[in-house]
């Protein structure tokens, strides 16, 4: 069949009545999704909606159950991933799976290096990467190592690897979760490129807004079903939501975020940080957070935010610099030192600095408090249980009971039994470094409300969120860090997104120093 | 005492036989095999094969506890057979007068035996400081006892064979007590301490979570660096206690010989057990079963006339099965 005639009609890919069952749970039911030629198609739901098995499915990482699969004009059945790649599909992950320790050159050429007289032919696939990327406008040197580059780089090479594959159909799952806004822009860039010469891509992501900035189609799943498929252009933020959610429009709030009014009164300074400096990252940090108040520390990737809180909570070692709670001095030298001051410590990384997976529910949940809960050391179970169940119950986790583990949890769910690990302990500060990363809607305000509730009762919460709006509707008090230093803040009303974003960008304004002064 | 127990899960009611044997995989096999030898070998059902096996294979289990416990925080042991000989030097050293002279022989011996496990137990811990305080790989830095250890063992005995005829001391390898070898009595003790341990207190809980996601368990407060050391220290006095078994049954110490191609037994009893070599779940009655597993195998090859080199070559495939297993168990 000609290209031509074929991207005329049809589509690149069809999956019809997809069905699929894990140890007889059904997690696809009579899916479907289509994609066109050149068409950058969005791919949306909830967690456990199902997104990430129909990808599978076509990447080959598991097999359907039933149902129909039509790509580039033939059946498609992908035995594996490798197989996948070579018949057309690539797939960029969150979590980007190239070799660190390895120049973009063999990172983007793996698999397929060109050979002269039985040799690698260096030359060729030098020249070959050094092209690829230049298609992105990233003149850089490819024999370097790839971990020498940041991650929005690491990301071209994982699509300019895509591309030497010969790929007609890009996958693209969360992929600007770890970018900052610059970068997203240039990935954005890089995907109507890609779009022009004439390929598809699946772009599954739990930012609403970029969906409008770069996609054509969305297909919205729930359940295990396919909902909805519209145009992007027809179809309004709150649609979105509501079909995600399986709810009437009327009922989704017109706030985007769930924090809403903030009843309960600030009080004193509990955390004093003055001059924090560490390493590269952290240059010169001075910041506060009151009694009964929610901070907000916002700022672009690599502004140091979470190495600041790092630093507070003893992760790491400080340089220069001191630390004072309830006026006190404060020198936590490692995180238990932190804790046993009141303070609890909710990572940006669930899955490597969160969850113990093999562990149950319950065990998690209670890691921080165990020292408590031990007599002679023996864990009393009852009293763990009790503490568990009171926490299930409050936060609303979803999960079969307090000995299921970890892992079969989604992540909204495993959020909160990270959230409950630090709240059984009844803190002082709870330092929250993205605590809706990567969760479905419907988790994310709900663990939106906790914390303003939480806040509303006395408890200091100190919040690192890459969503704007997260930090500007939940935060009473806004520092912004850019390269090491803090260079604005904002107090209520003051807070807004244009100067916010401003101050992540170029700093402190006139306007914002001396509001600064005033305070101090 | 198992500490497979499951919890109250809504599964499905009906008794999935399939599931079942994946799950209890170890136990199956260790019936499986006794099924079989009772079938075919002769002489099986006698109180003389059970002391045979479970003599054999108590040293490879009371060091395979403190394995188990090493493997549950993520690491590795190899130095537990280098420990067995350090403490199977230092007690003759003791109780025969060599080093120090000590008149009443239960006090000399309770000192020797008391100062050789404790001096393995220090070795132990050792490997956890190099492994904590320098951020050394475990395989790495157990492996430099496992080199240097016998060669301590070697240089204090000045590399003399210390023989011994002594039922004061020789009661640990070669005494009954209610009819059941010692050595066995001990294993069991260990077996029962460590799994209730492992399932039960807060330093089993904290090894777990070690092994389970490192960097999770030091941000929730666990101290990682010292509970390390703990574990490796008690594969250390692990390790010592099996040393003095051995030399026990030997009625002599050989620097050279004790604990020889122990850790690998040890391991192997690990793996085959079903805990996962990656840390983070780790079951004591599983190396239990394992170590029995392995051995009952070997006994049932030799005992139908199976040459023993070949008998290796099946206890190499059994821990790949495991492995590959416990592959299969996690997807």
């Amino acid at each position: 069949m000609e290209p031509a005639h074929n991207s005329a009609q049809g589509n690149l890919l069809s999956m019809q009545n997809i069905s699929k069952a894990f140890a007889g749970i059904p997690a696809l039911s009579s899916a479907s999704l289509d994609v066109g030629h050149a068409e950058v198609h969005a791919l949306i739901g909830q967690n456990g909606a199902g997104k990430s098995t129909l990808i599978k499915i076509l990447t080959g990482y598991v097999s359907r159950d039933s149902g129909d699969v039509r790509f580039d004009g033939a059946d498609f059945l992908a035995r594996s991933p490798q197989d996948a790649q070579a018949k057309g599909i690539s797939t960029i992950y969150q979590e980007i799976n190239l070799v660190p320790y390895r120049s973009i050159t063999e990172n983007i050429c793996l698999g397929r290096e060109s050979r002269r007289y039985g040799l690698l032919d260096w030359k060729a696939m030098h020249e070959e990467a050094r092209h690829l990327m230049a298609r992105f406008n990233i003149d850089i040197d490819v024999r370097k190592p790839l971990l020498s580059f940041n991650t929005a780089t690491q990301q071209m090479v994982a699509i300019a690897r895509a591309i030497g594959f010969k790929a007609k159909l890009v996958i693209m799952d969360e992929p600007t979760s770890s970018l900052d806004e610059r970068e997203v822009a240039v990935l954005f860039d890089v995907i109507r490129q890609l779009k022009q010469s004439g390929i598809s891509v699946i772009f599954v992501s739990h930012k609403l807004d970029e969906l409008y900035q770069v996609c054509d189609r969305v297909t919205i799943m729930r359940d295990g079903r396919t909902v909805k498929t519209s145009a992007m252009k027809s179809i309004s933020k709150i649609e979105l939501v509501a079909s995600m959610l399986g709810r009437d429009i009327s009922q989704v709030s017109k706030h985007a975020t769930a924090f809403g009014d903030r009843k309960g009164q600030i009080g004193d300074v509990l955390l004093q940080a003055q001059g924090l400096k560490a390493g590269h990252k952290v240059q010169d940090v001075s910041l506060n957070v009151r009694k009964g108040e929610i901070v907000g520390l916002a700022g672009l990737l690599g502004a140091g935010r979470t190495e600041t809180v790092r630093l507070i909570f003893g992760a790491d070692r400080l340089h220069k610099g001191s630390l004072t709670l309830d006026n006190k001095p404060f020198a936590p030298a490692e995180p238990i030192d932190a804790i046993m001051q009141g303070i609890g410590f909710s990572s940006e990384d669930r899955k490597l600095e969160g969850i113990i997976p093999d562990m149950s529910v319950a065990e998690n949940m209670t890691l921080a408090l165990m020292p408590q809960l031990t007599k002679m050391g023996i864990v009393d179970e009852e009293q763990q249980r009790l503490i568990v169940e009171k926490f299930i119950t409050r936060l609303g986790v979803k999960c079969s009971g307090p000995q299921q583990r970890i892992r079969e949890l989604s992540g909204g769910n495993q959020q909160k039994v990270l959230l409950a690990r630090w709240l059984a302990m009844n803190p002082k500060l709870l330092v929250l470094d993205e605590p809706t990363r990567g969760i479905d809607v419907g988790a994310k305000a709900e663990i939106q409300t906790i914390v303003k509730e939480l806040a509303d009762q006395g408890l200091a919460v100190l919040m690192i969120s890459s969503e704007l709006e997260e930090v500007i509707e939940g935060s009473d008090r806004v520092f912004v860090l850019r390269d090491g230093h803090n260079v604005a803040e904002f107090v209520g009303k003051e807070i807004n997104e244009g100067d916010v974003m401003a101050a992540m960008a170029h700093g402190a304004s006139e306007k914002n120093g001396s509001s600064e002064e005033k305070r101090t | 005492m198992s500490d497979t127990t499951s919890p109250k899960m809504p599964v499905a009611n009906s008794f999935n036989i399939g599931a079942f044997i994946t799950k209890h995989a170890t136990l199956v096999a260790l019936f499986g095999l006794i099924a079989f030898n009772m079938a075919f070998t002769n002489h099986f059902l006698s109180m003389q094969t059970l002391n045979v096996n479970l003599t054999q294979v108590a040293t490879i289990v009371i060091v395979g506890v403190g394995m188990t416990l090493v493997i549950a925080t993520g690491g590795i042991d190899l130095s537990v057979g280098s420990m067995m000989a350090i403490s199977g030097a230092i007690a003759p050293l003791i109780f025969l007068g060599t080093a120090v002279k000590i008149s009443e022989i239960h006090l000399a011996v309770a000192v020797g035996m008391i100062v050789a496990v404790v001096a393995a137990g220090a070795f132990g811990w050792f490997n956890g400081w190099l492994i904590t305080r320098f951020r050394i790989q475990p395989i790495i830095a157990t492996l430099v006892l496992f080199i240097a250890g016998r060669g301590i063992a070697q240089v204090s005995t000045n590399g003399n064979l210390q023989p011994f005829k002594l039922a004061q001391f020789q009661w640990i390898g070669l005494g009954r007590w209610f009819g059941i070898p010692v050595q066995v009595v001990i294993m069991v003790a260990l077996v029962a301490i460590a799994a209730w341990i492992l399932r039960r207190s807060l330093f089993g809980r904290q090894i777990l979570a070690i092994g389970g996601n490192e960097n999770a368990a030091r941000l929730s407060g666990i101290p990682v660096a010292r509970v390390k050391r703990w574990v490796y220290c008690i594969s250390g006095l692990c390790s010592g206690i099996a040393g003095l078994v051995v030399i026990a049954i030997n009625s002599s110490s050989d620097a050279n010989l004790v604990g020889l191609g122990m850790e690998l037994d040890a391991i192997a009893a690990v793996a085959v057990g079903g805990t996962l070599l990656s840390g983070g779940r780790a079951t004591v009655t599983g190396t239990l079963i394992g170590a029995l597993i392995i051995q009952l195998v070997r006994y049932t090859l030799l005992a139908n006339g199976v040459n023993d080199d070949v008998a290796k070559l099946v206890k190499a495939a059994l821990i790949v099965l495991a492995v590959w297993l416990q592959r299969h168990g996690r997807s």
